[in-house]
Order: C-alpha cells, then structure tokens, then sequence
C-alpha cells in the first residue's frame, strides 16, 4: 500500500509539472508583465529595461524554471487588476468555490446510491423508471438553464429562496469565508449546490445503475443467492462492493470537474468564488490570475484524483496486494 | 435406503417475448439418502437448469411450470421465497462450474464462509471461524486459519474449488449438486477435486447430483447415471450397466464418441447433427433428426421413459 501511494504521489507531480508548463506557455505568450507592473505612460526604452532587469529576454526554459521555483515558494505573480499577490486573490475566493462543491458533492454522493442501487434492483418498478427517464432530462439539460429555471421558479414565483450571493459568512480559522455555519448562508447554499450537481447526479445514478446491473449477473453473486444468504446482503455487500470500483474511479474525476463547472454555476449566481474570479480576470486580460486558476483547480484535480486512487487501493483487494511487494 | 430427494414431471419453461420454451420436459428422478447421480449430456440438455430449479434459482425469464420437487417428504417447489433460503446452502449445497468466478473478489474468503454459516445457524463470531476452519482441513488447505483473511485471487483455481466445497459442506447438507465442477481446471487437478468429492460423500454420506459432459468423471463416481437430451432423460439407471452396455441411440453415440485409450487409431464416433435448440425440438422423438435407427413412429409420438432390461430406463421405441 506504501509503494502504490508513492507511486500515485509521483504520478500527481508529473502531472502538476505538465499543467504548470502549460499555465506558464500560456503567460509566456500573451501576458504582458511590464504592462501589469508599469501601466501605459512609460516610455518603450523603460520598457525594454525593465524587461531585461526581470530577465524576460532570457530562454523560455530559463524563466519557466524561475516561475516552477517561486511557485513551489507560493509565489504565482501578481494580479494586474487586484494590487495584490495573485495566491491572495484565489486563497480569498477559494472557500466560496469549495463550499460549493463540498455541498454539490454531498447531494451527488448521498442520492445517486440509494437511487441507483434501487434502480438496479428493481429494474422494472415504477419508481425506477421515473428515477431514469428522470435522469435522462436531468443529463441534457445544461447547468445555467437549470440555475435559471430553478432561480425562475423559487425566487421569482415563490421568493423561497435568494437568488445571487453567499448570504451571510463567518470567518473562521482567521482566513476562511464560511456560509456554512448561518441559516442565510445556508439558503443562499442551496439553489447554486442543486444547479452544479444536476449534471453529475444523473450520471452517477445511470452509472451505478447500469455497473450494479452487471454485476448481478455475475456468478459471484448467483453463487452468493445459492448459499442463502439474506438479500440486503447479497445487494448491499457482495454486489455493491463490487460496483463502488469503477465508480469510484469515475466518480473521482467527475467530481474535479465539477470544480472546473463552477464557473457557470458562479456566473449565474454571481457566486464570489475561483470561477466568476476566472470569468473576471478573462475581461480583464488579467493573465498571472487566469494561470494561476489553471494551476490552483489543475492541483485540486491531481490531488482529489490521487486520494481516490488511494480509496480505490483500499476497496479492491487486488490493488492492495501489488502494493504490498 | 430412504428417499431424499424425488423430482416429479418436472416441467420448466422459460418465457420470451414471442413466445415459451420449454426447457425441462417432464423429467422426474429421485435420489437416495447418500446416493450419487450422475447427469449428462451436451452443452444446452437442461443439466443445469434442472440443477438450479432444485434450488429455485433458474435464471430468468425461466420458471417452473408444473412438477413436484419432493425433499425429505415437502414439496419445496412450491416454498416461499423465505423458506427456500432456509434450504439452500444450507440442506442443499451447490458445487458451480468456474471457482474463478463463484469467489467474491474484493471479499476475504473467511468473510465468505462465515456468511453462510451465519444465514443458517445461530452462533458466535468465534464458534464460526471454527467451523469454517474445520471444513477447510477437510478439503486440505494447509494452515486453514491463516487463509481465512486472504482474498481469492491469491489462491489458485483447484485450491478455490476446494474453497467452494469447503463452504459447501459448512452446514453439513444432505444433498449437493455439483454443477460441472471440474470443467474449468487442468486435468490433473480434476482428478484431485472429484477423488475429494467421492471421499467427502462417502464419509459424510450426503448425495450428490453431479452435473456434467464429462461420462468418465460420471463413470468414476457416480452409482446412477441419467442421460439427458434436449431437456428431457432418454436413458437412465445403473451406471456401471449404462456405461458397459449402454441402450439409446444417444448413449451409444456419447460413448463412441469418447477417445480410447492410446494405441488405438481408430476414429472416434461422432453423432451426426447438433443438439437442436429449444425453439427448434422436433416432434415425436426428440433426437429423432439425428438417430440412425430412426423411423416413421420416432417423428409421430414422443417414446416413454420405460424400464427395459437389466432394470434400465429408456426412452426409445426401438430398445427392447
């Protein structure tokens, strides 16, 4: 288990190497740093000083090794439009965003099992059919259209809940912005949570559904009904067990993407977080904040990525056992 | 000896959208307290759906349409869906063809034993590692208790076999049926498994049903032998008598078609034709469309399973 979580750890470096390369291709090419530090009214032979003083004339691979050392050091840049270190900017707005997902997730995770395993248990009950057609219009139904109506319908036509920002927050820890812990932080939690998880909650239901399925056709689980065992335990136990290892490898990067989603949930709801900040610094051509988003959501990939690998390693015995050599 | 277990015209069908196929055509057999049966045929006879719908569990869409199967006196065909559980794995053991796949691979095999021995007895967590470990000497997986916490895939086809007998003796059955056991595993450790198997039933005097192609691994094993032809028996009776001079056409062909021993070149004997498929069972005689005695009453009336000489059973119009 050791070397199979080095091994995953390993894996998430090379890939944050390679997303950070990218980021910084990115600035290279289209950022202008000396217009983010001096402003339009300098003259061009300050300019070129300047670009010379901050080694910008050095090879590409030269700078792009200074950004890997300040950025292992926490130092991203500046932002253009903020004044302030961009890890600043995003550590500011971060809370807004994971909160999101941490309560989008929680709905994905609770419902889609009870929901699929009932699915796949009774294929041909009422219920279960609904739960899919269901689905179905849940998956076709792109996320703003979703906030939208939701928005149309329990804040427009009811006035249940409010439509756009975080409500009230507490800090706590000194640094975290946390909705969590008000009832009005909470309403204001639960429109935008149901809009992000519309699209992963079908899905993880039609997965677990259709992986459950197949899993009940297995001899292992015939096998398992032949020793008269009580259902719930052939269900719940013999066939589950086996249905959580592809989706939690699926699962797992679903929901990094979701992290990626925000950004239409946090438009529409003008939700204070990482996406309407990476919409924001978009107008604005504000390019050490853009890469920097790339970079903080690309390390919050590998990272949920690499613990799901490690809970893959605990679930599936086989996994264990390489590991263990 | 006593009766335990009687399969009376056993029908059972299995329905599609267009229509119903029968899949177990009036078969009745019986099985004696520590008796060993042995069924065969081709792949497609009924040999295991008969197996399964002992135990109710025949895939679906098939279901048993009318028929009794008697053990120990009740009808447990006709048993709720509870008080079938209360049977299976417990009274009646199943032995499956591949052990490759009955183990649950992400569960230990201690946790896998134990299970069964929880859904049919009430006892403690400890008695049942006990219980478990015996049955595991039984088999003769060496230090049984340390195997309890390892997983399937770290242990080899035979020994997984020997794993799947071991649960299936946990709550001493009366009957086991055994569903192709060895099919899947090399030769050499087909003989281990079904020497294991002989020697349980003996000592413990359960019965067996042993499913299978296999007529020397019946030959060896079995005291009865049916036949089995597209869901219905065509020969059936003692096995040393069938396997010397066996009487339907169909017998006569399965045997000829078996290699014998090495030195003779003759070629083997095939039965022209294949077994037809369930929608595709000809009138009158089942095997008519492959028999080489065939003739004008074999297309027009179904033969009976009748007592023929030596006190065995034939279906055929033409076996005296």
């Amino acid at each position: 288990m050791f070397a199979f979580t080095v091994k995953r750890i390993a894996q998430g470096i090379l890939v944050m190497l390679i997303i950070s390369f990218i980021g910084f291709g990115i600035k290279h090419n289209f950022g202008d740093p000396v217009r983010e530090l001096v402003g339009e009214r300098v003259t061009p032979e300050e300019r070129a000083q300047i670009r010379e003083k901050l080694g910008l004339n050095d090879p590409f691979m030269v700078q792009y090794v200074r950004f890997l050392k300040n950025a292992v050091q926490g130092d991203l840049g500046r932002s253009f439009f903020f004044k302030k270190p961009v890890t600043e900017v995003i550590a500011a707005k971060a809370p807004a965003t994971l909160e999101l997902v941490f309560c989008a997730s929680l709905i994905v995770v609770g419902l889609s099992i009870p929901l699929g395993i009932y699915a796949a248990i009774h294929p041909k009950k009422l219920f279960s059919r609904l739960i899919m057609g269901g689905s179905i219009i849940g998956v076709s139904m792109p996320v703003f259209l979703t906030a939208i109506l939701l928005i149309y319908i329990f804040s427009v036509e009811l006035g249940w809940l409010p439509s756009f920002g975080r409500g009230e927050t507490v800090t706590v820890f000194g640094f975290w912005d946390s909705g969590l812990l008000t009832k009005e932080g909470l309403r204001h939690l639960i429109m935008p949570s149901i809009a992000l998880s519309s699209i992963m909650l079908p899905l993880f239901i039609r997965l677990i559904r259709s992986e459950m399925m197949e899993v009940l056709e297995s001899e292992y689980v015939k096998y398992a009904w032949a020793k008269g065992i009580k259902p719930r335990r052939v269900w719940y136990v013999h066939a589950f067990k086996n249905t959580l290892l592809p989706v939690i490898t699926v699962g797992g990067v679903q929901l990094g993407i979701m992290v990626a989603f925000t950004i239409l949930t946090e438009t529409v709801f003008q939700w204070q977080g990482m996406g309407s900040m990476f919409i924001e610094s978009v107008t604005r051509a504000d390019t050490a904040l853009m890469v920097s988003y790339i970079v903080v959501v690309g390390a919050i990939f590998v990272v949920v990525n690499t613990i799901v690998d490690i809970i893959y390693g605990l679930v599936n015995p086989v996994v264990r056992v390489t590991g263990r050599k | 000896m006593s009766e335990l277990l009687k399969i009376k015209n056993l029908n059972v069908d299995f329905a599609l959208r267009e229509r119903t196929l029968r899949a177990i055509n009036d078969v009745s057999i019986s099985i004696d307290k520590g008796e060993r049966l042995g069924v065969v045929g081709e792949s497609g006879a009924g040999k295991s759906v008969l197996g399964f719908s002992i135990i109710n569990l025949i895939s679906k869409p098939g279901y048993i349409d009318s028929g009794q199967i008697v053990f120990k006196g009740e009808d447990i065909s006709k048993y709720s869906y509870d008080r079938m559980r209360t049977i299976r794995g417990n009274q009646i053991s199943m032995i499956f063809q591949d052990p490759m796949m009955t183990l649950n691979p992400v569960l230990s095999i201690g946790e896998q034993m134990r299970e069964t021995v929880f859904a049919h007895m009430n006892v403690s967590k400890a008695k049942a590692n006990e219980i478990c470990v015996e049955k595991l000497k039984k088999v003769y997986i060496p230090s049984p208790e340390k195997r309890l916490n390892q997983y399937p895939h770290e242990f080899s086809g035979g020994m997984r076999q020997r794993i799947v007998i071991a649960i299936s003796l946990l709550t001493n059955p009366d009957l086991i049926i055994a569903d192709e056991p060895t099919t899947a595993l090399d030769v050499t450790i087909q003989a281990e498994i079904m020497d294991l198997l002989l020697e349980l039933c003996k000592t413990d005097n359960m019965g067996l049903m042993l499913i299978t192609h296999d007529l020397s691994v019946v030959s060896q094993v079995t005291q009865r032998i049916a036949v089995m032809y597209a869901g219905t028996i065509v020969e059936l009776g003692d096995t040393a008598t069938v396997a010397h001079k066996p009487q339907h056409p169909y017998t006569v062909g399965l045997l000829g078609a078996l290699p014998q021993r090495a030195g003779s070149e003759k070629r083997l004997n095939q039965i022209p034709g294949v077994m037809p498929g369930l929608a595709k069972i000809p009138a009158g005689c089942p095997f008519s469309d492959r028999c080489s005695l065939v003739g004008d009453i074999c297309r027009e009336k179904r033969p009976q399973l009748l007592e023929k000489t030596n006190g065995i059973r034939v279906a055929c119009h033409f076996v005296e």
